[in-house]
């Protein structure tokens, strides 16, 4: 049984929980999705750099960046292309080359970090199940950025707000896709219903397994994993790490019960130190 | 551990390949993992120093001083309980000040208190501050003017039952994020905390008053330092791999350097009892082990932050992957 976030936050009657299914194996590292994000939500400039460390010259998600397209070069046996192949080939010039494109963005987590920890409320979720910050109540604490998981919100230093993916709210609002989407020319990202993506996911994986490739995985499809599952999920072509993501998220307030029990104790064994000293008279 | 470029599929240089710098100590086997050019996993927490780890500072000294000035008045020791009150009351202020500071929009700090949220440690937090802040200011001015004495006595009492909350909560405050060198010390940390507390406004109290007036102090840093050293090791031993940056670089000398200055903090509280200078020298040496202590803890987790090893083999290990 998959939590329904939109009806937990309040949401009696809502749309249902929309999301993305970005399949890499179909990206082309062509970065419209990125082009575009910036272009509809007004994202400023996020450095003007060459990386040096290949075709990936945005780095990762940040404040400014909403979209972000990995790029990773791999050499493989020649044949099919998976990394677990056996033997590798004797001869250099058996080697081949693999390119795995990716293009990441905010999880939108069942169970979100960055929603739990905010101390303002400037966090919010939607009627869509999205996670979405105020610019106008948000005052820069910062906690959202170090609880979570993926690495995906942060602080823009010329503002001091904090600043991620709304998956496009004012667009799904007016019922248009979100501007990445709207934007990738092979379908790569894909808008809709969680469900239905959810089954398509199913199918693609199925189909690529059945292909040859060993590695193809879905990420944060599961609602019974350490988010909850991502309202944004996504079908990789190697392991999460590969590409940046973090091989086994959880969610940092799972553990809250703990943390505030172990502070209480610690709390009241200084309490209990007080008492103590209070108990003990003065010597005349 | 090795490092495995891009999730190249060749196998990582084995023991004889990998880089060691020299005198570099190998704390952790060797395990291979894979990451995107070595670039983090998470985000390295937008909290700066000395703003953060003097506010944990801050807040430990203020909230151990009000349960030493409530101790100290009930028992006896009046000059005592006023050092304790005034302590607690300019730390507090002070950390309030390194709070808002360390904001990305300080003029919205009271946005703060526009929701209450139990899910947020900074929201507890700063509820708690708020309570906490003006009855600790209460007793303070009550001592010192002698003005309304029972309402200062109340506010004494009311100060050092919430003073406990204040030293404790910037526990949970760290390890509810997802840095791994925090978080997955969290059964341990609030210990920490307050083991370290009560040593920094003992040492306070030793530093700045006679050896014969503070007893109780004595008796705080008699059951504070042991408590952190022991929860201290216990943090170490449960993070195991994480640990490394809490024993190694900049932190690792920092909490060294702690641990020494609480051992002999202790000792000369406890020896030292007859002797003023002995005494005070004491109460310097646990104030500043107090302050490392925060330092070195916040400067480790920050490491695990950085360093995708961190995040990444723990979690693969979780997964049953390595």
């Amino acid at each position: 049984m998959s939590i329904d976030p939109a009806r937990q936050a309040g949401y009696l009657e809502h749309p249902p929980r929309m999301g993305f299914f970005t399949d890499t194996s179909l990206c082309i590292g062509c970065k419209a999705c990125e082009v575009a994000c910036k272009e509809w939500n007004a994202v400023p400039e996020d450095g003007i750099e060459l990386t040096g460390m290949s075709y990936d010259n945005t780095v990762g998600l940040g404040a400014s960046t909403w979209r972000h397209v990995a790029f990773i070069e791999q050499s493989i046996p020649v044949g099919p292309q998976t990394s677990s192949s056996p033997a590798p080939p004797a001869s250099a010039a058996a080697e081949g080359v693999r390119w795995l494109m990716s293009s990441d963005v905010c999880k939108h987590c069942t169970e979100s970090a960055c929603l739990d920890v905010c101390p303002t409320g400037a966090l919010f979720r939607t009627e869509f199940g999205t996670v979405v910050v105020q610019d106008d109540v948000c005052n820069g604490c910062g906690y959202c950025v170090g609880a979570c998981p993926f690495g995906v919100i942060a602080r823009r230093e010329d503002d001091g707000g904090a600043h991620k993916c709304t998956l496009c709210y004012d667009r799904l609002g007016a019922g248009m896709e979100p501007a990445c989407a709207k934007a990738c020319p092979t379908e790569s990202i894909q808008f809709g219903p969680l469900d239905e993506l959810r089954e398509r996911a199913a199918l693609r994986v199925a189909d690529l397994r059945a292909a040859g490739q060993d590695h193809a995985q879905l990420y944060l499809e599961d609602p019974g994993d350490g988010i909850g599952g991502g309202g944004a999920f996504f079908l990789l072509l190697d392991e999460p790490e590969v590409y940046g993501l973090p091989p086994d998220p959880v969610v940092t307030t799972r553990d809250l019960p703990s943390i505030w029990k172990h502070v209480g104790l610690a709390a009241a064994g200084l309490v209990a130190t007080g008492i103590a000293l209070g108990l003990g008279r003065r010597p005349r | 551990m090795t490092q495995v470029e891009n999730g190249h599929p060749e196998r990582a240089p084995g023991r004889d390949g990998r880089r060691r710098r020299r005198g570099e100590q190998l704390v952790v086997p060797d395990v291979e993992f894979t990451s995107y050019y070595g670039r983090p996993v998470i985000k390295e927490p937008a909290w700066g120093a000395p703003d953060v780890p003097g506010y944990l500072f801050l807040g430990g000294l203020a909230g151990a001083s009000s349960v030493l000035a409530a101790g100290a008045q009930v028992s006896g020791y009046g000059e005592l309980a006023k050092v304790a009150k005034v302590t607690a009351l300019g730390a507090i202020s002070l950390s309030a000040v390194a709070l808002v500071h360390d904001l990305g929009r300080p003029e919205r700090f009271a946005n703060m208190l526009r929701v209450f949220k139990p899910t947020s440690p900074m929201s507890v937090g700063s509820w708690l501050l708020s309570a906490y802040g003006p009855l600790a200011g209460a007793a303070a001015v009550s001592d010192l003017t002698g003005i309304l004495p029972a309402a200062g006595t109340a506010a004494t009492i009311s100060a050092g039952l919430l003073g406990p909350g204040i030293a404790t909560y910037t526990a949970a405050l760290l390890c509810d994020t997802a840095v791994p060198g925090w978080h997955e010390g969290h059964r341990e940390m609030p210990y920490l905390f307050a083991g370290s507390a009560s040593c920094a406004a003992a040492g306070l109290a030793l530093l700045t008053l006679p050896p014969e007036a503070v007893r109780p102090a004595r008796t705080l840093a008699t059951l504070g330092a042991p408590a952190e050293l022991v929860a201290k090791r216990l943090l170490l031993r449960r993070l195991g791999d994480i640990a490394e940056p809490y024993e190694t670089g900049r932190p690792g000398r920092l909490l060294r350097a702690a641990e020494v200055l609480t051992v002999g903090g202790l000792a000369g509280a406890v020896f030292g009892r007859r002797n003023r200078v002995v005494s005070a020298l004491a109460g310097a040496s646990l104030l500043a082990a107090s302050a490392l202590t925060r330092f070195g803890v916040f400067e480790a987790g920050m490491a695990t932050a950085r360093d995708p090893k961190y995040t990444i083999i723990p979690q693969r290990r979780r997964r049953g992957m390595n």
